[in-house]
C-alpha cells in the first residue's frame, strides 16, 4: 500500500479528500513539501482550507486518502510529527489570562529569547500586560511571536497568519518565513494575499472541489 | 505568582517538548487566581444559600441539626456543578485547547491538570467553610470532622467527573442546563456516601466505610474521568 517513501520530501500528501458535515469538500488533492518548500493554500471562503489544514495536523479525522511525513503515513507517526510541528490556527492559542512574556514561555521560549521575538513583532512594552487587555491585532502578533523563537520546530502550519496585520507586521512576518525557510523548515499556510516568497508554490482548492450534484447519491458513504 | 512560574517545555533538537504535569498545574493556577471573581462565586452561592435556609424553614435548632448535613452537601455539589461550566471555555474559545491537543502529551494530563486546580480553588474552599456553615445550622458536634473529610474526599471526585461534562459541552454557547443533566446523575452515589457518612458519624455509627467508598469513587474518577474528558475534547475540537 505506502508506495516507496522519498525521504527528501518532509510532507507527502496523496489523493487526500476532506468532509466536513457529510459535504464533500474537494477531492484528489496531492502534494509534496521539501525542507526549504513553501506552499500557500488558496481559496474561497468555504472551500476547505481550514478543514484540510486541520486534517493535516490530525485534528480533524475524517479524511480518505495518505498523509506521509518523513515518508512514514501519518497516524502511525504522529508523535514525531506533532514534535516538529508549530501550528497556529484560526484560534491563535494565546491566552487571555497570562500575558504576552507568560504565553511565549508556555509555548517554550526562555525570557530574553521571548522578549526578543516580543521586539520582532512590535509588541516591545506590552510583555506584562494581560493579552485579554489587548487588540486583536495585537493578540495575533503574540501568536505569531512564536514564529520569531530561536528554536522553532520545522513544520509551520499557519491558517490566515496575515490577518488582522498591518503593514509592518506583514513584512516582518514574510522576512521570518524567510529566514525560516533558508533554515531549511517547511511552511504550509492559507492567505487570500499574495505573499512575496522565493520558491513559494501554490495550490488553489477550487480545482480540486467536488460537485456534489453530479456525483452519485452515494456519495456520503466514501468515508465510510 | 512570578513570571518564572511559567516553565519552558522547549526541548532539545528544537522541537516542542509537551509541558510536564507541574507546569500544567502551575499555569492553570496561576489563570486560576487571576480570575478571582470565578473562585468567589461559588463560594458565595453556597454561603448565601445556606445563610437563606433557617430562613425558610424556621429557625428551630432540632430541624436545622436534621437538615444540615444533607443541605450542606447538596450546596456543595450545586456550587460545584455552577462552576464547571466555565472549565474548557476560555481555552476553548482562545484556541489553547487546540494547541493542547497538538502537544505530544496525553491530553488525560492537561485534563487531570485543570480538574486538580478546579478542586483546589472550589472543592478546598468549600469544604474549609463547611464546617462554619455548620456551626450556622447546628450540626451535632460529632459531624465536624466526617463533614470536612467526606466534602474534601467528594468535592475532588465531583471536580473530576464534572470535566466529562464540561468537555462534552465545550463547543456549546449555553452549555447549563445540558451540563447538569449530563453530570448530575454521575454526582448521585457521591452525593448519598457523602451525606451517609456524615449522617452515620451524628448517630455515632462508624463512618469510615463511607469515606473509604468515597476515597474509591475519587481513585477511579482520577483514572477515569481524565480519560473520558480528554476523548470528548477531541471529538469536539474533531468538527
Amino acid at each position: 500500500m505506502p508506495a516507496t517513501p522519498e525521504p527528501q520530501y518532509l510532507l507527502q500528501v496523496r489523493d487526500l479528500s476532506c468532509q466536513r458535515d457529510g459535504r464533500r469538500l474537494f477531492a484528489g488533492l496531492s502534494f509534496t513539501l521539501a525542507a526549504g518548500g513553501a506552499l500557500q493554500i488558496e481559496g474561497a471562503n468555504g472551500a476547505g482550507k481550514t478543514t484540510l489544514l486541520r486534517t493535516l495536523i490530525g485534528s480533524a479525522g475524517d479524511f480518505a486518502g495518505e498523509i506521509l511525513w518523513d515518508g512514514r503515513p501519518l497516524p502511525e507517526s504522529l508523535p514525531q510529527f506533532r514534535e516538529s510541528l508549530l501550528y497556529i490556527g484560526h484560534r491563535a492559542g494565546v491566552r487571555g489570562g497570562l500575558t504576552p512574556l507568560e504565553n511565549l514561555t508556555w509555548y517554550g521560549a526562555g525570557r530574553a529569547a521571548a522578549m526578543q521575538a516580543l521586539e520582532q513583532v512590535d509588541l516591545f512594552g506590552f510583555e506584562d500586560s494581560l493579552c485579554q487587555n489587548l487588540s486583536a491585532g495585537q493578540n495575533r502578533r503574540v501568536a505569531l511571536a512564536r514564529l520569531f523563537l530561536p528554536d522553532a520546530p520545522r513544520l509551520w502550519i499557519l491558517d490566515e497568519p496575515l490577518a488582522a496585520l498591518d503593514a509592518a507586521g506583514v513584512a516582518a512576518l514574510q522576512g521570518q518565513m524567510g529566514v525560516h525557510l533558508r533554515r531549511g523548515g517547511a511552511l504550509l499556510f492559507t492567505s487570500h494575499q499574495a505573499v512575496a516568497l522565493a520558491g513559494l508554490q501554490r495550490i488553489a482548492l477550487a480545482g480540486f472541489a467536488v460537485d456534489e450534484w453530479a456525483e452519485s447519491a452515494g456519495g456520503e458513504h466514501v468515508f465510510g | 505568582m512570578s513570571m518564572s512560574s511559567v516553565e519552558s517545555p522547549v526541548g532539545a533538537h528544537g522541537g516542542r517538548r509537551a509541558p510536564g504535569f507541574s507546569a500544567l498545574l502551575r499555569v492553570e493556577l496561576l489563570l486560576a487566581l487571576r480570575k478571582r471573581a470565578d473562585i468567589a462565586n461559588p463560594l458565595l452561592f453556597f454561603v448565601t444559600a445556606l445563610a437563606l435556609l433557617p430562613l425558610g424553614v424556621g429557625p428551630e435548632p432540632a430541624l436545622l441539626a436534621r437538615l444540615a448535613p444533607g443541605m450542606i452537601w447538596v450546596m456543595a455539589l450545586l456550587a460545584t456543578l455552577l462552576s464547571q461550566e466555565s472549565l474548557f471555555r476560555g481555552d476553548f474559545e482562545d484556541g489553547s485547547l487546540e494547541q493542547l491537543t497538538l502537544s505530544p502529551q496525553p491530553l488525560y494530563f492537561a485534563v487531570l491538570a485543570k480538574s486538580t486546580v478546579h478542586w483546589l480553588v472550589t472543592g478546598l474552599p468549600l469544604a474549609l467553610l463547611s464546617p462554619l456553615l455548620g456551626l450556622m445550622l447546628n450540626l451535632p458536634a460529632a459531624g465536624y470532622l466526617c463533614l470536612l473529610l467526606s466534602l474534601l474526599l467528594g468535592t475532588a471526585s465531583l471536580s473530576l467527573i464534572g470535566a466529562v461534562g464540561a468537555a462534552l459541552t465545550v463547543a456549546l454557547r449555553r452549555p447549563g442546563l445540558l451540563l447538569a443533566l449530563i453530570v448530575m446523575p454521575l454526582y448521585v452515589p457521591v452525593l448519598i456516601f457523602g451525606t451517609g457518612a456524615v449522617q452515620a458519624a451524628i448517630d455515632g455509627y462508624a463512618f469510615g466505610p463511607q469515606l473509604a467508598i468515597l476515597a474509591a469513587m475519587l481513585a477511579a474518577a482520577a483514572a477515569l474521568a481524565p480519560l473520558a474528558a480528554a476523548g470528548a475534547i477531541r471529538i469536539c475540537l474533531d468538527n
